[in-house]
């Protein structure tokens, strides 16, 4: 049975007609056309799918859109309405991604991690991306990236 | 004079990453293909070996939204890249859990799925084979009783009437006589399990058939044209009409080389012309259904000279390639004529068998078997330094093969910086200098492994490239090598921008499409950088050739005195002269008589190495030149051992390769990092486990671990060694692969090390560390394990 859900998507009210089985990975990517967030698992093992429901990360191949009547989501393509962000600039500038198939998972739970806690150290910052899985990298250059935003928010801080 | 190279050899942002971190890449599946996608679903078999009695479709067919239903009766022929053994849909019998029986397209993938149990399948089982020692056994069930009806390249030794789909022997010298004159024997015997490439993006193709009739593909691929030539030969149809388009890949390590599930799609959108038809391997499926890393038992058997110096090697490979020997077979022809190792031996002595299971079907992985001979070989040669009295790094220097020695094929090795590598590596990680931890119940040991990998390609691979100007001075590089996040794109934007006298913000470089990019045979072999990057730099040369004699005839400067620089071009006797690219590369160079010159500015060119023979003597493996060149490095590791629990943690990794040039060196050290993390999951945890009916037990990451960022280690040492390929685009080869394959030997040989206990089998588990390290049977100072 199809129902009418409404959520913010990016910043822009939208009404969607799903399934009460349907995932929100897949009404964002197949109705809502936010492609950012990536099928790789579906039993959310992976990280790849992963959005913000109100700030925090959710592996969305095992929510159900239903769950996410009136709230606010954001995909990859809503963070960057005013360009990069600073996480953003840091990955191109360390060339933090081989295939990046994994970088709008990445992206994300580093985008939660550094609202949260703007400088974590590196063993809080591996321990807050663990739950994203990338083949190519070896992660380094994933964590000198962030390592570099951390530091640069500490000396921010500081100021 | 030195060439001052600008561009190459300088570190630079990938061409790729903007499109990466913004998520402006759109992979296969991001793509939109509209309301008239129709989606497929596989049904797999839940037998390893089972003959198909029936297949009823009658009830699928009758659900709402099905569009068709595909089996074997529809598609009865064979295909395979260089064995031609494996079915689209099998028609008489499956021979691994999951083989596809039937497809379903239906107007959304869950009609599509519903459908896939609505057939009814009647199978008998028959006996099932998961071990290689198992399959060449007397006696054993034949998995391909049809073997010999086969069609199979000509430089493969299929042997009908047994399980052993290709056979490569090598025989240098004299083996037994090697063997007398040893002082000392040490052998060893080794088991590598399958373990799967696990892309974060699974398979994926949309297929369609226009309703003229030609058939485009977007596929997630390593391979675009050899997948044209597989589909256009297969369908009776001409190149022209068949277009592979490889839009950006999520990940591939050889799981996306050659062609599998793609030829299901097709099969589907064939039946629904004028829709594009989309099939996406679910997380199972990727396991079951792409291909796994080929599984190895051998014997490695070592004379030694009283000095060091190895005499005679005797190396037995018994490979288990799974159902299907259609591209593992060179995995075990590659290996076959390579399982030495890097050292040079005059008495030389390997089997390599292509053994048949009823495993998933196995091809290229990362490393392309390299990785699984070579824990054999670098695990009996630190058991040797010990028994010998040898520094199990000094053992390593006294037999690296050095430019010139004959290697197993007895063809004289290229130029190579193995002790350079060994000697860096081993000054990086500290060997020999003891390290204690803080804890007392853990130890920290260190390991050391010596590699080499060649391209195993056919002869006659080749690779082209177009380079087109526009009006602003910026440029298109077309090229069918694909971007698998190793950085191909960025090279090749390189070696174009460098010979061009461009900055690389000029540089595009597009990926694959049929229809549009010139030819590569595959993106396989960690071959790119070399066959591909001759390409492009010859294509560049060509481009160059046609500005210098645009100016040459619109200034009367003869063209000897024109150089390119700064986007424009210069010259040696005028400082003042400059045009930039800009002035003239679409609309040519006006002269004083208002006349024009030049026109739009195109450079093609093409590489093929014309000195390589793969058709050798099938006895003894000689007689041919089946390698192009071969790249070196070592690789160790220092580990943390908990003596109760057996628990490791990787400290620090050192790895250097020979890579002659590198392009892009951060991006080279990337590779190092990344395949060193990959090699470190399939030297700790990774295994494809299944029950003794061949189902997988382990099919999800939850099961499969991989490594996170958790658990590398945090101090991780990459190094370029550059001694110069002589027919490489600026001296360069490739590394990429190599990267992985020190990680399983070095490990092992740490915990042997530190504990005394050989582990033979990988992963080397802290499990297994644990229950072993007291056991005598495994003491490290036995000559045989």
């Amino acid at each position: 049975m199809n129902h009418i859900l409404k959520f913010n998507l990016n910043g822009e009210a939208v009404e969607v007609a799903v399934k009460s089985n349907e995932k929100l990975l897949d009404v964002l990517r197949d109705k809502l056309g936010a492609v950012s967030a990536k099928f790789g698992c579906g039993v959310a093992e992976c990280g790849a799918c992963t959005v913000l429901i109100d700030g925090l990360s959710v592996r969305s191949c095992i929510t159900f859109a239903v769950e996410v009547e009136g709230k606010s989501i954001v995909t990859l393509e809503g963070l960057q309405a005013d360009g990069p962000t600073k996480i953003q600039k840091a990955f191109i500038k360390h060339n933090a991604f081989q295939c990046g198939f994994c970088a709008p998972g990445f992206i994300m739970s580093a985008t939660e991690l550094i609202e949260k806690n703007p400088s974590p150290d590196e063993e809080e910052m591996r321990h807050a991306l663990s739950g994203n899985l990338c083949r190519c990298t070896g992660y380094q250059n994933i964590v000198n990236a962030m390592n570099e935003v951390a530091e640069d928010n500490r000396k921010e801080a500081g100021k | 004079m030195k060439e001052v190279l600008k561009v190459v050899g300088h570190d630079a942002v990938r061409l790729d990453i903007l499109e990466k971190v913004t998520g402006a890449a759109e992979y296969t599946d991001d793509i939109a293909f509209g309301p008239n996608l129709l989606h497929m679903a596989i049904l797999g078999s839940p037998y390893a070996h089972a003959e198909i009695i029936s297949i009823d479709t009658s009830e699928a067919k009758k659900l709402p939204g099905v569009r068709a239903v595909i089996t074997g009766e529809d598609y009865p022929e064979k295909f395979g890249l260089y064995l031609k053994d494996k079915s689209i849909f099998p028609v008489d019998r499956v021979r691994q859990v999951g083989e596809q029986v039937a497809g379903v397209v239906a107007t959304s993938y869950e009609i599509a799925r519903n459908a896939i149990k609505l057939i009814k399948v009647e199978y008998k089982e028959l006996p099932v084979i998961l071990d290689p020692y198992d399959s060449v056994a007397e006696g054993a069930v034949l998995i391909h009783p049809e073997l010999g009806n086969y069609v199979i390249e000509p430089w493969l030794e299929a042997q009908p009437g047994t399980n052993i789909g290709h056979l490569r022997r090598i025989r240098k010298g004299d083996i037994d006589k090697g063997f007398a004159e040893a002082d000392e024997i040490v052998e060893g015997e080794y088991h590598i399990p399958h373990v799967a490439h696990t892309c974060i993006e699974t398979h994926i193709s949309v297929s369609k058939f226009s309703l003229d009739g030609r058939l485009t593909m977007w596929n997630s691929t390593q391979s675009p044209h050899t997948q044209r030539n597989i589909m256009a030969t297969a369908l009776g149809m001409a190149h022209k009409d068949v277009r592979v388009v490889a839009p950006p890949i999520g990940g591939g390590f050889g799981g996306k080389a050659g062609i599998s599930m793609e030829v299901m799609a097709a099969a589907g959108a064939k039946s629904c012309p004028g829709h594009p038809v989309k099939l996406r391997w679910t997380r199972e499926e990727e396991f079951y259904n792409s291909s796994q890393r080929t599984g190895l038992r051998n014997k490695v058997k070592i004379g030694f000279k009283k000095n060091g110096k190895i005499i005679a090697f005797k190396h037995e490979m018994f490979w288990d390639v799974g159902a299907s020997a259609e591209y593992g077979s060179n995995v075990v022809n590659a290996t076959g004529f390579s399982a030495t190792g890097p050292y040079y031996i005059p008495n030389v002595y390997i089997d390599s068998k292509a053994c048949y299971t009823n495993n998933p079907t196995c091809s290229a992985y990362r490393g392309f078997g390299y990785s699984e001979f070579s824990f054999g070989i670098e695990s009996t040669m630190d058991k040797a330094a010990k028994i010998m009295g040898f520094d199990s790094v000094e053992l390593r220097r006294i037999n690296a093969i050095k430019e010139g020695e004959g290697v197993a094929y007895d063809v004289p090795m290229n130029p190579n910086g193995m002790i350079e590598c060994i000697d860096k590596v081993a000054k990086e990680i500290g060997w020999g200098i003891e390290e204690k931890s803080d804890d007392p119940n853990k130890i920290i040991a260190k390991g050391f492994a010596s590699v080499w990998k060649a391209p195993a390609m056919p002869a006659n691979e080749s690779s082209s490239a177009f380079i087109k100007f526009s009006e602003d001075g910026s440029i298109n590089v077309m090229v069918s090598g694909m971007e698998l996040g190793q950085g191909l794109l960025t090279v090749m934007g390189k070696i174009a921008a460098e010979v061009l006298g461009l900055t690389l913000d000029k540089v595009r470089v597009e990926l694959p499409d049929t229809d549009r990019n010139p030819y590569e045979w595959q993106t396989v072999a960690s071959h790119v950088t070399w066959s591909c990057g001759n390409a492009v730099k010859r294509a560049a040369i060509d481009a160059k050739n046609k500005i210098l004699d645009t100016v040459q005839r619109a200034h009367y400067i003869d063209k000897s005195q024109l150089y390119l620089e700064d986007n424009g071009v210069k010259c040696t006797t005028q400082d003042s002269f400059y045009i930039p690219f800009s002035d003239f590369v679409i609309t040519g160079i006006q002269t004083e008589h208002n006349n024009w010159v030049g026109g739009p500015i195109l450079g093609s060119g093409m590489f093929m190495p014309e000195y390589t023979n793969a058709m050798v003597n099938p006895e003894t493996g000689l007689g041919g030149h089946p390698m192009v060149h071969y790249t070196v490095g070592a690789g160790a590791v220092t580990v943390e051992i908990d003596k109760e629990t057996g628990r490791m943690k990787v400290l620090k990794m050192a790895e250097a390769f020979d890579l002659g040039k590198a392009i892009n060196p951060d991006l080279s050290k990337d590779q190092i990092n990344g395949g060193f993390v990959q090699g470190l999951g399939t030297a700790l945890w990774e295994e494809c486990i299944f029950d003794e009916k061949g189902k997988m037990l382990n099919d999800g990451f939850t099961d499969y671990k991989i490594p996170t960022i958790v658990d590398v280690p945090r101090d991780m040492k990459p190094i370029l060694v550059e001694v110069p390929q002589p027919d490489g685009p600026y001296g360069a080869r490739g590394h990429s692969e190599h990267t992985m394959i020190p990680v399983m030997p070095a490990i092992a040989n740490a915990v042997a090390n530190g504990l005394g206990v050989r582990i033979t089998d990988v992963p080397v588990t802290s499990e297994k560390v644990a229950m072993r390290m007291n056991d005598p049977k495994y003491k490290e100072d036995k000559k045989q394990l």
